[in-house]
C-alpha cells in the first residue's frame, strides 16, 4: 500500500519550511532510515528519513519549493516489502507491529492562526501612513537595527546572538551589519551578562540584553531588580540604567515546566522597571524602539509562538508610546483585557461571542508597567463587565491587579465580579495533551464572558 | 527629566583607543578544520599520582592530557590496567548501545514521535566508563548529554523511550521534557533544563553525605560552555572549603551550540586549571579513550570515598552531532571538523584495543552491533505501543495536578474536578 511522506516539523513551533533538495529520485528503492530529502527552516537544515521500505513512487513537492506547510504530503512511497528492518538470525523475530506508525507524523503545534494581513490600525501613526506586512520576528529585528544605526551607543549581547543569528533568529543579519563589537556572543551566564549589561549601561551605553528565554533569566533577576531598577533611586538620580532586557517569555510548545513561564506579573511588581509585552508586530517594533530610547530599564517580554506571525506594520520611523493600551475592538457589552499571546484567545473569543450577540470590547494592554488603567476603567464604566486573560498563574496575576483596581475605581458600574482567566495553578507539564489543559483557551474566555454577562 | 546617564568616558588623546577582544573559533564553515591548539601528548606519558596527592603537586596534570591507548591501540603507562577483558567488552557494548539509542531516537524525532532529542555521539566513553567506576548509592547530577550513565548500567531502554514519547507509560507522567530523565535508584538525579544548577547541588549533596557519615559520593557534570555559570564557581568554592566527596566533571566537547569553548574562556587556560585557584586537585583526560576515562574516574572516586576530598576532571572530547535536534552545526563549523578531531572515535579505539589483545574481532563486533540495533529497535517498538507524542495513549490528565505538592491541596483538587479528570 502506498504511503504518503509528510512535510516534517523540526520543532513544535515550526509551521513551514523549504524543501531544499531530493536525495532520491522517483523509482529509487528506499530502506527504512534512508535520507530521502533535505528541509531548510529559519533555524536549521534537517534530513527527512524514510520510515517504510519501498519505492519512491512520486515526488509531490519539487526541490527548491519554499514555504511548504508542515504535514503537506511531499512524496508517495509504494511499499514493496513489509518488514521495517531485517532481524539478524541470532535474535528472535520481534512480534509484528500491529499498525505501522504514520510516516513523519509532524506535531500539530497548538499555534494560533495568524490574523493574516488583517488591517491593524495603529492610532499612533498619522493617517495616510503606508503599512507593510511583516512577522513579529522581523519587526523586532528592524527595531534593533534602526536604533543601532541611529545611535552608536546601542549594542546587543546574549547567547547565540551573533554567529548563530539568535536562537530564535531575532538578531538575523545584525552581526554582518554592525560587527562583533556591537553584536556580542556571550558566555553562558545570564547572571553574568545581565550584570555586564547593567555595568555598560552605567558607563553610558545602551545595551540590549537578549535572554534566549526569560526562563533562563531567573538567575539574572538580582541584577534586573536590585541594580537596574533601583540604582537611579539609590544614587539620588546621579546614575541610571538605560537598558533593555528582551527575549522569549511564556509558554512555547512542549518545553516543559522550567521553560514555559510568563513573567509579566513578576516584573510588574517592581518600581523602576518598565514592563512591556507586545502582541502585534507593529507594537513589537514601535515599543522596542521606545524601550531602547527610554532612559529607564525595560523588561521586554516576547513570545516564541508569536515570532512567526504576520501583522500590518507602519513603514518608517514610528515609535509606540510606553504605557498606553490599545482598544483593538470596540464593544458595549463586556470588556476583555489581555496582553501578548493572551490577545490571540481574546480576538477569537470576541468573534465567537459576536455570533451569540455579545458585543465585546477588547483591550490590549501592551505595557504592563506603567499600566494604562484609565483606558480599562473607562471601558468597564461603559460595559459594566470585565474578563482578564493571561497565560501566567492565577495567584497575584496581572488580572488580579486589574480586578482590584476596577473594584476600587468602577465598583458602582460593575454588573458582575471581574473574572481572571489564567493558566492552571501547576508547573507547565510537557505532554501535549496536558500542556493544552494547563493553558487557557478560547472556550474558557467565551465561558467567562458569558458568565459575567449571565448569558 | 534630564538624562541621568553620564557621557561616555573619552580616553586621553595621547592614548590609542581601547578595543574589545572577541574570541573566534580557529575556523568557520568553508575553512579547513584546525585543531593545532589541542596539544596531544603521547599515550602513557603522564604519571599516576598517589590518591592522597596535594593539589599543588599535580598542577602540571591540568595542562596535559592523560591517555592510555596509543596509536597502535595498546594500553600503556601508569594509568593502564584498571579493567579486565570482560570489563572492557561491557564498556564497548555500553557505548555501542548508547550510540544506537541516540540514532534511533533522532530518527523518532524526525518522524514526529517526540519533539526534541539530544545525541551524545563521540562522547560515549565519558558517561559509560565513569558510571562503571561508580558504586550503587552514588549519585550523578548529570547534564542532558549523559544518557550513557543510564544505558551503561542497563537501565531499561523502554523506560527512557516512554518518557521521550510522552506516552501512557512515561514514569514522569508527561510532566517533564523528553531526555530529562530522573532515576533515583540508578543514581541519576533529575536533570534540570536550566544550565549549571546541578553542579553546585552535587556539592551540597556530597556535603550532606559527609555530614551524615555516609560512604556515598556525588558526581557533578557540566559542559565547557556552562562553566561560565555562577553555579560552577560557587561549586568550586564550597568544594574547596568543605572538601566533600564529589567529582567535578567538565565535559569539554569544544562547542556550546555555536559558541566555541573560547567563548567560555578556553583560549586562555584549560578548564582543568580552574581548580588551581581553589586548591582542588585536577586532571585533564582524553575523553575518547575508554581506558583513560575509567582509570581517572576510578582514581577520583576512590579519593572521594576515602575522604580525601574533591577532584576536578576536564574530559577532552568533541561533540560530533548537533547540539540538539533544533540546530544545524554546518552553519557555524566545518562539516569535516569531527573527522579532523585528533582524539579519534571512542568506540573504534576500544574496539581496536580489544582486537589487538585477542579479546574481540571484527565479526564479533558486527554481531554485537546487529544485536544491539535489534534490542534498541525492539525497545522502540515496545515503547511505541504505549503511544508517541501525537499518536496513541497519552499520560493521564490527572497527572498534571500530582506532584505540585506532596499532598494535593484543596484548590488543586477543585481545579482537577472542574476539568473533569
Amino acid at each position: 500500500m502506498a504511503v504518503e511522506v509528510l512535510m516534517p516539523a523540526l520543532s513544535p513551533t515550526m509551521e513551514e519550511g523549504k524543501l531544499a533538495k531530493w536525495l532520491k529520485a522517483e523509482g529509487d528503492k528506499i530502506k527504512s532510515g534512508d535520507v530521502i530529502a533535505e528541509i531548510e527552516t529559519d533555524k536549521a537544515t534537517m534530513e527527512v528519513e524514510a520510515v517504510d521500505e519501498g519505492v519512491l513512487a512520486k515526488i509531490l513537492v519539487a526541490a527548491g519549493t519554499e514555504n511548504v506547510k508542515v504535514n503537506t504530503p511531499i512524496a508517495v512511497i509504494g511499499a514493496e516489502g513489509e518488514s521495517v528492518a531485517a532481524a539478524p538470525a541470532a535474535v528472535a523475530a520481534p512480534a509484528p507491529v500491529a499498525a505501522a506508525p504514520a510516516p513523519v507524523a509532524a506535531p500539530a503545534a497548538t499555534v494560533p492562526a495568524a490574523p493574516k494581513s488583517e488591517p491593524d490600525p495603529v492610532e499612533e501613526v498619522p493617517p495616510g501612513t503606508e503599512f507593510v506586512s511583516m512577522t513579529v520576528r522581523e519587526a523586532l529585528r528592524d527595531a534593533m537595527a534602526e536604533e543601532m544605526r541611529a545611535d552608536p551607543t546601542v549594542f546587543v549581547m546574549g547567547e547565540e546572538v551573533a554567529e548563530y543569528q539568535g536562537a530564535y533568529k531575532i538578531t538575523q543579519g545584525l552581526l554582518q551589519e554592525f560587527g562583533a563589537e556591537r553584536v556580542i556572543d556571550t558566555p553562558i551566564t545570564e547572571h553574568g551578562f545581565a550584570g555586564i549589561g547593567v555595568g555598560a549601561a552605567f558607563a553610558g551605553l545602551r545595551p540590549i540584553v537578549e535572554f534566549m528565554t526569560f526562563n533562563f533569566a531567573m538567575q539574572a533577576i538580582d541584577h534586573i531588580i536590585n541594580s537596574a531598577a533601583k540604582t537611579l533611586y539609590m544614587s539620588g538620580g546621579q546614575m541610571g540604567c538605560p537598558i533593555v532586557f528582551r527575549g522569549a517569555n511564556g509558554a512555547a510548545a512542549r518545553v516543559g515546566a522550567q521553560h514555559s513561564q510568563d513573567y509579566a506579573a513578576w516584573y510588574s511588581q517592581v518600581p523602576g522597571l518598565r514592563v512591556i509585552q507586545p502582541w502585534s508586530a507593529a507594537d513589537a517594533k514601535g515599543l522596542l524602539k521606545a524601550a531602547i530610547r527610554d532612559p529607564n530599564p525595560v523588561v521586554f517580554l516576547e513570545n516564541e509562538i508569536l515570532y512567526g506571525q504576520s501583522f500590518q506594520v507602519p513603514k518608517g520611523d514610528f515609535v509606540t508610546p510606553i504605557g498606553k493600551a490599545r482598544i483593538v475592538r470596540a464593544g458595549t457589552d463586556a470588556t476583555l483585557v489581555s496582553f501578548g499571546i493572551g490577545m490571540t484567545y481574546c480576538v477569537k473569543a470576541a468573534d465567537e461571542l459576536a455570533k451569540l450577540g455579545i458585543d465585546v470590547e477588547v483591550i490590549d494592554l501592551r505595557t504592563i508597567r506603567p499600566m494604562d488603567l484609565p483606558t480599562v476603567v473607562r471601558s468597564v464604566i461603559k460595559t459594566g463587565r470585565c474578563v482578564t486573560v493571561e497565560e501566567g498563574w492565577p495567584q497575584s496575576s496581572v488580572g488580579d491587579h486589574i480586578a482590584s483596581r476596577i473594584m476600587r475605581e468602577a465598583f458602582d458600574y460593575l454588573d458582575a465580579p471581574v473574572i481572571s482567566v489564567t493558566g492552571k495553578d501547576v508547573p507547565m507539564p510537557y505532554a501535549a495533551n496536558l500542556e493544552k489543559l494547563a493553558l487557557p483557551n478560547v472556550q474558557e474566555v467565551i465561558d467567562a464572558v458569558r458568565s459575567v454577562s449571565y448569558r | 527629566m534630564s538624562d541621568p546617564v553620564p557621557p561616555p568616558i573619552v580616553a586621553p588623546s595621547t592614548t590609542p583607543p581601547l578595543s574589545l577582544h572577541v574570541p573566534e573559533p580557529a575556523v568557520r564553515p568553508g575553512g579547513k578544520p584546525d585543531f593545532s591548539h589541542v596539544r596531544v601528548p603521547e599515550a602513557g606519558t603522564v604519571r599516576r599520582p598517589p590518591l592522597d596527592v596535594a593539589a599543588a603537586d599535580i598542577r602540571d596534570l591540568a595542562y596535559t592530557i592523560i591517555r592510555v591507548l596509543n596509536r597502535e591501540g595498546r594500553a600503556v603507562g601508569d594509568w593502564a590496567g584498571s579493567l579486565d577483558a570482560d570489563g572492557l567488552r561491557r564498556g564497548l557494548r555500553a557505548m555501542i548501545k548508547t550510540r544506537a539509542f541516540d540514532a534511533r531516537m533522532l530518527m523518532a524525532q524526525r518522524q514526529g514521535k517526540t519533539s526534541f532529542y539530544m545525541q551524545s555521539t563521540g562522547e560515549e566513553a565519558i558517561a559509560c566508563a565513569f558510571q562503571l567506576a561508580l558504586e550503587p548509592g552514588d549519585m550523578n547530577f548529570p547534564t542532558y548529554r549523559q544518557q550513557g550513565l543510564l544505558i551503561a548500567q542497563d537501565w531499561p531502554l523502554v523506560d527512557m523511550m516512554c518518557q521521550i514519547f510522552s506516552n501512557e507509560k512515561d514514569r514522569l507522567g508527561g510532566r517533564q521534557l523528553p531526555i530529562m530523565y530522573s532515576a533515583r535508584d540508578a543514581g541519576f538525579f533529575s536533570i534540570s533544563g536550566n544550565l549549571g544548577t546541578q553542579y553546585v547541588q552535587a556539592v551540597g549533596w556530597a556535603m550532606a553525605s559527609a555530614i551524615r557519615g555516609d560512604t556515598r559520593v556525588a558526581a557533578a557534570w557540566i559542559g565547557d560552555g556552562s562553566t561560565a555559570e555562577s553555579d560552577f564557581h560557587s561549586a568550586l568554592v564550597f568544594a574547596s572549603v568543605y572538601r566533600p566527596p564529589v567529582i567535578l566533571n567538565i565535559v569539554n566537547n569544544q562547542w556550546a551550540i555555536s559558541t566555541s569553548q573560547a567563548i567560555a574562556g578556553g583560549e586562555n587556560a584549560t578548564f582543568a586549571a580552574r581548580a588551581h585557584g581553589y586548591g582542588i586537585p585536577s586532571l585533564r583526560v582524553d575523553g575518547n579513550d575508554y581506558l583513560a576515562v575509567h582509570a581517572a574516574a576510578r582514581w577520583a572516586i576512590d579519593r572521594a570515598r576515602r575522604n580525601l576530598g574533591p577532584t576536578l576532571i576536564e574530559w577532552v572530547t568533541y561533540r560530533v552531532a548537533a547540539h540538539s535536534t533544533s540546530d544545524d552545526p554546518s552553519k557555524y563549523r566545518p562539516k569535516e571538523e569531527s573527522d579532523a578531531w585528533p582524539l579519534g572515535d571512542p568506540v573504534e579505539r576500544l574496539k581496536n584495543h580489544l582486537i589487538g589483545i585477542g579479546e574481540w574481532s571484527d565479526e564479533r563486533h558486527a554481531q554485537a552491533r546487529a544485536e544491539i540495533d535489534q534490542e534498541v529497535l525492539d525497545a522502540a517498538r515496545e515503547a511505541e505501543r504505549h503511544g508517541t507524542l501525537h499518536t496513541g495513549p497519552k499520560p493521564s490528565a490527572k497527572a498534571m495536578f500530582e506532584g505540585v505538592y506532596k499532598d494535593m491541596p484543596k484548590h488543586l483538587r477543585e481545579q482537577r474536578r472542574e476539568l473533569g479528570v
